[in-house]
């Protein structure tokens, strides 16, 4: 089990971890091409074609609105009721979301841009906004498509930002009610309607530090959270249900000097503040570890090699947090071809469908009988309720009902039990894919 | 064999299953069942913010009266279409009428101004507060159900906690196993014909995670299939039609079979009621009777087993105390719990009346709270489940050293 691996193996376990599951033919190019040129490649998606992804994803009616657009057309249940309109089950938030899902699960089964995607997938997750909380299920799909994917093989500290300024997370973690304790707005007024804008409101900038940047060991203190929280009050959306854009407010703006991390932020900096917060995270030692660990959790083991973590959280304190170097450093590691990193990961449920309807080359529109089987897989996709995002770690997976639920899969994909779902499955490769070892890549 | 499956076969590592060694679970099954009857506790989570006031009536409170021209209860007096006199204070909704005699064998006690007491009025975040047990921290990693389990985890039990859901709860979420499903009889291989080899895959592959994933499935499958032989669903069993009548159901057999159950989950839906509410008729009025029914026929079904089960509800926040102008309510703040059980002191409505005068209104329009639902539920976890430690249950939480007395 310890012998170096073979130039096949090498290859096999290359695509297991920088696309959704290898299929012939990528396996094939990477044989032509090498698997280093192939890395290149898919670092640069924008010089892949894609039409097979672009015609599937040609058919979704929401995934190119913009969020005033689709609380326009697929408004909340009352307000369509108030309006008179006669709401089909087509037009209601829940059909955005699912065609948000829908598009996350064809681009990983047809796209070319293969690592690309799989970026896409990581950072959802490392900056989750669940898209059942209120209106985020209208600004989710503008967070997927500008947020998150320009900024995917970006820089981090774009990435950072892009996410601390959309409607999204600033609704998801309250940042946007969140006002100085002494702001204009919030004084005492003796007839005002009491409303949720009740003052500072630490959720963002707690998990600002604790998940997107430091981490929870990263040297924070609870002085620190506050401090940060005063930084960006006044980061709001216009109205999140009509007008759902960034706007700074600064009648919401605690003005006053604030030292964060030891770092003095001076008085009156405005919108600044919170630019500050972010340059000075997105460069700080300890988010360099930590974005390090995860990715080399994501692409190597449960266990991330310290040796490892250690050489790409360097890369990323001299790259300035560049992505596509980031992955660079991994993928060129021993630690990655290492015999003990070869089938470490389980699968999680969106890589266990992905990668089967890849490997038997199956057609499918992912109508909501496919969609339903990430749920009882426990991978609801853009539904994941706590700021974490789901896990990345295998023992998450394999509760009864969700082991249960992934063979399952197999025999109704095997038997052309899946409306919308078709693929030729031979009883050999049905065992395959039951098999623990499918479960794994 | 064309490429792509010898591929295939390579990268799952098909070949080198080592065939035909004895299961290890085959032979710990057939060491027979432990049956044992446990304390179980059941939690029915009402999504949506049931509108408590409406529910259990206030009604000698006038306030009330006022508050609610167009969707209050009427008062007790004889006649359908009114509210159903408990204590010569409150009254139970009409639809509700099936839980009284359950209130009168005092197996049914009633918990009054109860709640979160963060004033959140999201329904994603109040419901994470309760299901997380930490209102205003959203940072806790597992819900408390969770935490209750990994305080008194038994050996490997696949049943020890089972959420009748789609998907598994944040209360359940944690590091202790729970196992989530919406039926007895749709927790079964799709394909039987695979069971044999599947079960030789699993128990030989050197992977521990998988071959212990596989061990608790086929265990759970099997058990499983024993409930399903020795229960069989009864047609005609007083549940209601629908999901939460179902997902009752399934836990009842649970319950009976002995399979280890100790905390069951379930969730009824429908309570956000912002236009149309309707008074003893209407939208409101349905969401009770499928409530009361439910919760009856599990009481009916159980018999004798009640004695060691206790059921109780949650619901993330009440409603505004005055209706608004779509003949509904708005998100408010306290509400209503009920408590069930063969050992519940019933027959009582608990908790301090905090008034529904304009004065006292939490933030001048809600019902304000009198009793944290840890304080009820912590009770219950130590009189009826024997937990001793609350604080790492509800951490942060000193659970009152008064009790209610809810439990005999």
């Amino acid at each position: 089990m310890n012998a170096p691996l073979t130039e096949e193996q090498k290859i096999i376990h290359f695509l297991n971890r920088v696309t959704f599951g290898p299929t012939s033919a990528e396996t094939d190019r990477v044989k032509n091409t090498g698997i280093f040129p192939y890395l290149e490649e898919q670092l640069h998606p924008e010089k892949i074609p894609d039409p097979a992804a672009e015609e599937k994803l040609a058919q979704l009616k929401t995934v190119r609105l913009s969020s005033r657009e689709l609380l326009e057309l697929y408004p909340p249940p009352k307000q369509a009721k108030s309006r008179g309109m006669d709401i089909s089950p087509m037009q209601t938030p829940r059909f955005v979301i699912f065609e948000l899902q829908q598009a996350k699960l064809l681009r990983a089964v047809y796209s070319r841009r293969q690592l690309y995607e799989l970026m896409v997938d990581f950072w959802t997750n490392h900056f989750n906004v669940f898209a059942g909380k209120g209106a985020d299920r209208w600004l989710v799909t503008s967070y997927d498509r500008d947020t998150i994917r320009p900024h995917a093989l970006g820089r981090f500290r774009d990435l950072l930002l892009a996410t601390a300024r959309s409607p999204a997370m600033l609704f998801y973690l309250d940042n946007w009610l969140s006002v100085s304790p002494d702001a204009v707005m919030n004084r005492f007024r003796p007839n005002a309607k009491p409303g949720p804008r009740q003052g500072l409101n630490e959720n963002y900038a707690r998990e600002l530090m604790e998940l997107h940047t430091l981490g929870v060991d990263g040297g924070y203190t609870q002085k620190d959270v506050m401090e940060v929280a005063r930084c960006f009050t006044g980061w709001t959306i216009r109205r999140p249900r009509g007008e759902p854009e960034f706007l700074f407010n600064a009648r919401m703006h605690d003005p006053r000097e604030k030292v964060v991390l030891g770092a003095r932020i001076p008085a009156g900096g405005g919108t600044q503040d919170g630019m500050k917060v972010i340059d000075l995270l997105s460069r700080h030692p300890s988010t360099a570890r930590f974005i390090a660990t995860k990715l080399v959790r994501r692409f190597v083991s449960d266990d991330p090699p310290v040796s490892l973590v250690t050489q790409v959280a360097k890369v990323f304190r001299e790259s300035d947090g560049d992505i596509k170097e980031l992955l660079r450093a991994i993928v060129e590691s021993p630690e990655f071809f290492s015999p003990e990193a070869v089938q470490a990961k389980v699968k999680k449920p969106l890589e266990f469908i992905a990668s089967s309807l890849r490997s038997v080359g199956a057609e499918t529109n992912a109508s909501p009988a496919l969609l339903r089987y990430l749920v009882r897989m426990g991978e609801p996709l853009f539904l994941a309720q706590p700021p974490t995002g789901f896990p990345d770690v295998g023992s998450t997976w394999v509760s009864p009902d969700m082991l249960l639920a992934r063979i399952n899969f197999v025999t109704d994909l095997s038997n052309n039990r899946i409306p919308g779902t078709r693929a030729n499955v031979d009883k050999e490769t049905t065992f395959a894919m039951v098999a623990p070892e499918f479960q794994r890549r | 064999m064309d490429f792509s499956r010898r591929l295939f076969l390579k990268t799952t590592g098909f070949g080198l299953l080592a065939l035909g060694l004895p299961p290890s679970f085959l032979v710990r099954a057939a060491e027979g069942e432990t049956a044992k009857r446990g304390k179980i506790l059941v939690v029915v989570f009402q999504r949506g913010g049931m509108d408590g006031l409406n529910a259990v009536i206030p009604f000698k409170d006038r306030a009330y009266y006022s508050l609610r021209p167009t969707i209050a209860v009427t008062e007790p007096s004889s006649g359908e279409e009114r509210a159903i006199d408990l204590d010569g204070f409150y009254g139970l909704h009409p639809a509700l009428a099936p839980l009284k005699p359950l209130f009168d064998k005092s197996h049914l006690a009633i918990i009054h101004a109860a709640g979160s007491p963060d004033n959140t009025r999201s329904h994603f975040d109040a419901q994470d507060y309760m299901e997380l047990g930490t209102p205003g921290i959203k940072s806790t990693p597992d819900g408390w159900l969770n935490r209750v389990l990994l305080q008194t985890s038994n050996d490997r039990n696949p049943f020890q906690a089972v959420a009748l859901t789609q998907r598994l709860p944040r209360i359940l979420a944690g590091k202790a196993p729970a196992v989530t499903m919406t039926s007895i009889e749709e927790f079964r291989l799709r394909d039987s014909f695979l069971a044999p080899t599947l079960q030789r895959f699993y128990a030989n592959v050197n992977d521990p995670i998988l071959r212990q994933g596989g061990d608790n499935l086929f265990e759970a499958m099997r058990v499983l299939s024993t409930v399903e032989a020795t229960l069989p669903p009864v047609a005609a069993d007083g549940y209601p039609i629908g999901r939460f009548g179902d997902s009752l159901k399934q836990i009842s057999r649970l319950v009976k079979a002995n399979v280890g159950l100790e905390i069951a989950f379930t969730e009824i839906e429908g309570w956000d009621t912002h236009v149309n509410e309707g008074g003893t008729k209407g939208q409101m009025a349905n969401r009770l009777k499928d409530l009361a029914e439910g919760l009856t026929a599990f009481y009916r079904d159980l018999g004798d087993r009640m004695e060691d089960v206790v059921l109780l509800t949650l619901s993330e926040f009440g409603r505004t105390a005055r209706e608004n102008g779509n003949r509904g309510t708005d998100h408010g703040h306290a509400n209503v719990m009920f408590v069930m059980g063969g050992r519940i002191k019933g027959g009582k409505v608990y908790g301090r009346w905090p008034g529904l005068d304009p004065a006292v209104l939490y933030e001048g329009r809600d019902l304000a709270l009198t009793t944290d639902f840890r304080a009820a539920c912590g009770e219950v976890l130590s009189r009826h489940l024997g937990q001793k430690d609350l604080t790492r249950v509800f951490p942060g939480y000193q659970v009152p050293s008064r009790a209610l007395g809810l439990i005999v």
